[in-house]
């Protein structure tokens, strides 16, 4: 095929790209920075200190986090069937990427908040703050640095992960380079879609530095 | 409504045999980290908590906050019997407890200004209050130029100052002040015990200082309780407790401020360079002053020059000894030795010809009989009885050679 052809098709696949990555940043980011929190709060001795409750969390985030993606995609197929009704697409291919990628940042935010030092959070204790008061004013402010960074982690890795959108019919810059540049024997527009992703890895991982450095300019 | 009990007069703070039991970690054994506590914290006094690291004395004062809760015995707070009140009732309790930690614990994502502003945040001021309460505080603890500065830009004494100024902010009628100086320089923690003190004199806010540094409680604590392994083994006024200690872990801790008392090497070196009879002498309140000393040597004709020694405050009196070389006819000096030890306590070193192996604080008999003790004037009180001797010190205030 002709780049005159190739080029509304790659217009296509970044925005499916676009659509899969967008959506679980969103909702992969906030149940993550949601289950993170759950985890560092739950761990005995701290704020909402909960021996069982920890227990469940952290062996979810254990099961789930190592199981390989292509694996995951299948294996999540009955409830993938139960909550969006298909068990392929883009729409079951999304729901997959922000299962695992909640479960990603949560230990990437628990770690980060595991970081703070105890005293500021007693000290907030010592001044009649809530629980929910202190995860709102001390430990994401004190830790907004390295969870801006752990997000930008995360993006690389969401967008690895929804290379494998073809699989499932979800379409996305991953599935182009194979259907038009592998099957096709056709190295050139494979080697657009690297350099496009490269391209957007490093424009993110420049925005996402930048910003961390904002947060720590104090 | 929190079950108020009827707190003695005077009394803002009553541990009633209150009780901290961690459980063993693994098959650790459990924690007695406060031991059936029984003591009074007095409206509107600087109470100190000294003991060695361990001894429970952060634990004794989280119980104040109900940082950590009771499991044995309860903590009545200005009224309130804190065993009752669940997590959500005990926030109000510690909204009105400030407190200052020894690693300053600021927020580093917030500006000077916004760390004194959180607990008024917490507390539901409007803006405009918060704002004005700020700069007051900053004015008072003299940060007012850093408000907008972060907490990283600040120097250690000024981190703290920030600490005292945010635990002030609600107004609270008791601060802690957790080992509040031990992250500091000798002359910043005399800033910081200053403004402490300017924050009891001035507020009439209640201190109590966790410490183990002896120069904390000498120079600002009224009271104090010696804690060891849980337990308060002494508590009292500071300076009976130091210038007599009863339990031993006091004179062990006291014994750590001594530099008013030669060590055996320096009393060697001493006798080196001085000739002459060589005696302590102790300054304190009861005994008498140096004045003492020097007219007693004037009336039986001995020069008394001061080789080593000093005298500092506890508790705001005068308090320490004066290592003190005589000079004169023998028997003049044994009778100023006599006279001096009507009035306070004496240690006799001797001579470098004929030394007296003395223990610091031991009573000393005199081994030769004195030439002629009648009809000396009567200087003041006879000497106490000392146990184990008043080991408390601080930094001389006289170096050796000083004329008297």
């Amino acid at each position: 095929m002709s780049w005159d052809q190739l080029t509304p098709l790659l217009w296509q696949a970044a925005g499916e790209t676009a659509f899969m990555v967008l959506i679980t940043l969103l909702v992969g980011g906030f149940l993550g920075l949601a289950l993170g929190l759950g985890l560092y709060l739950t761990r005995p001795g701290n704020l909402l200190g909960n021996r069982f409750v920890f227990a469940v969390l952290n062996l979810a985030v254990n099961v789930v986090r190592p199981i390989p993606f292509i694996i995951f995609l299948v294996a999540l197929g009955p409830l993938t069937r139960a909550v969006i009704g298909s068990t392929i697409g883009i729409e079951a291919f999304t729901f997959a990427m922000c299962f695992m990628a909640t479960f990603v940042f949560a230990r990437l935010v628990e770690q980060n908040l595991v970081s703070i030092d105890p005293g500021v959070v007693e000290a907030a204790r010592a001044m009649g703050a809530s629980p929910f008061r202190i995860v709102r004013t001390v430990l994401v402010p004190e830790a907004l640095a390295p969870l801006i960074l752990g997000y930008t982690f995360l993006f690389v890795g969401v967008l690895d992960m929804s290379a494998i959108g073809g699989y499932l019919g979800a379409g996305g810059l991953g599935d182009f380079a194979i259907v038009q540049g592998y099957r096709q024997y056709d190295w050139a527009v494979t080697a657009v879609v690297v350099v496009i992703i490269v391209l957007i890895v490093q424009a993110v991982q420049w925005l996402g530095n930048i910003l961390a450095r904002r947060a720590l300019r104090r | 409504m929190p079950a108020a009990t009827g707190a003695a007069a005077g009394s803002i703070v009553r541990f009633e045999g209150a009780s901290k039991v961690f459980p063993g970690r693994g098959r650790g054994a459990e924690v007695r980290a406060v031991d059936e506590v029984t003591l009074d914290i007095r409206e509107g006094e600087i109470f100190g908590v000294i003991g060695q690291s361990g001894a429970g004395k952060s634990t004794l004062v989280r119980l104040i906050n109900a940082l950590e809760r009771t499991t044995g015995g309860d903590v009545v707070v200005d009224g309130v019997a804190l065993g009752a009140l669940n997590e959500a009732r005990l926030r109000p309790v510690r909204a009105g407890i400030g407190m200052v930690f020894q690693q300053f614990n600021l927020l580093a994502s917030r500006t000077v200004a916004g760390n004194v502003a959180y607990p008024l945040e917490v507390a539901g001021w409007s803006r405009s209050r918060r704002e004005a309460r700020v700069a007051e505080l900053l004015d008072f603890v003299g940060l007012a130029e850093k408000a907008g500065v972060h907490p990283s830009a600040l120097s250690g004494g000024q981190k703290q100052r920030v600490g005292i100024a945010r635990a002030l902010a609600t107004n609270p009628r008791i601060l802690l002040a957790d080992e509040a100086t031990s992250a500091l320089d000798p002359e910043t923690t005399r800033d910081v015990l200053n403004l402490l003190q300017r924050v009891n004199r001035e507020l009439g806010v209640t201190v109590v200082v966790i410490t183990h540094e002896m120069d904390v409680v000498r120079s600002i604590c009224h009271r104090v309780a010696v804690m060891d392994r849980g337990r308060v083994v002494e508590v009292g006024e500071a300076y009976q407790v130091f210038s007599a200690p009863a339990h031993d872990i006091t004179r062990r801790f006291v014994a750590t401020a001594l530099r008013d008392r030669p060590s055996p090497e320096v009393l060697e070196r001493l006798r080196a360079r001085h000739t002459g009879h060589i005696v302590t002498v102790g300054v304190d309140e009861v005994a008498g002053s140096s004045a003492v000393l020097t007219r007693t040597l004037r009336e039986h004709g001995v020069d008394g020059t001061v080789v080593f020694g000093g005298i500092t405050e506890v508790a705001e009196r005068p308090y320490g000894s004066l290592t003190v070389e005589l000079v004169g006819d023998p028997a003049a000096v044994e009778a100023a030795v006599v006279a001096l030890r009507a009035v306070t306590w004496v240690d006799d070193h001797g001579t470098a010809a004929r030394p007296h192996e003395v223990t610091t604080g031991d009573v000393v008999p005199f081994d030769e009989p004195a030439a002629d003790p009648a009809g000396r004037p009567n200087l003041g009180a006879p000497r106490r009885p000392r146990l184990g001797g008043g080991l408390f010190g601080g930094p001389t205030g006289y170096t050796e050679g000083n004329e008297l």
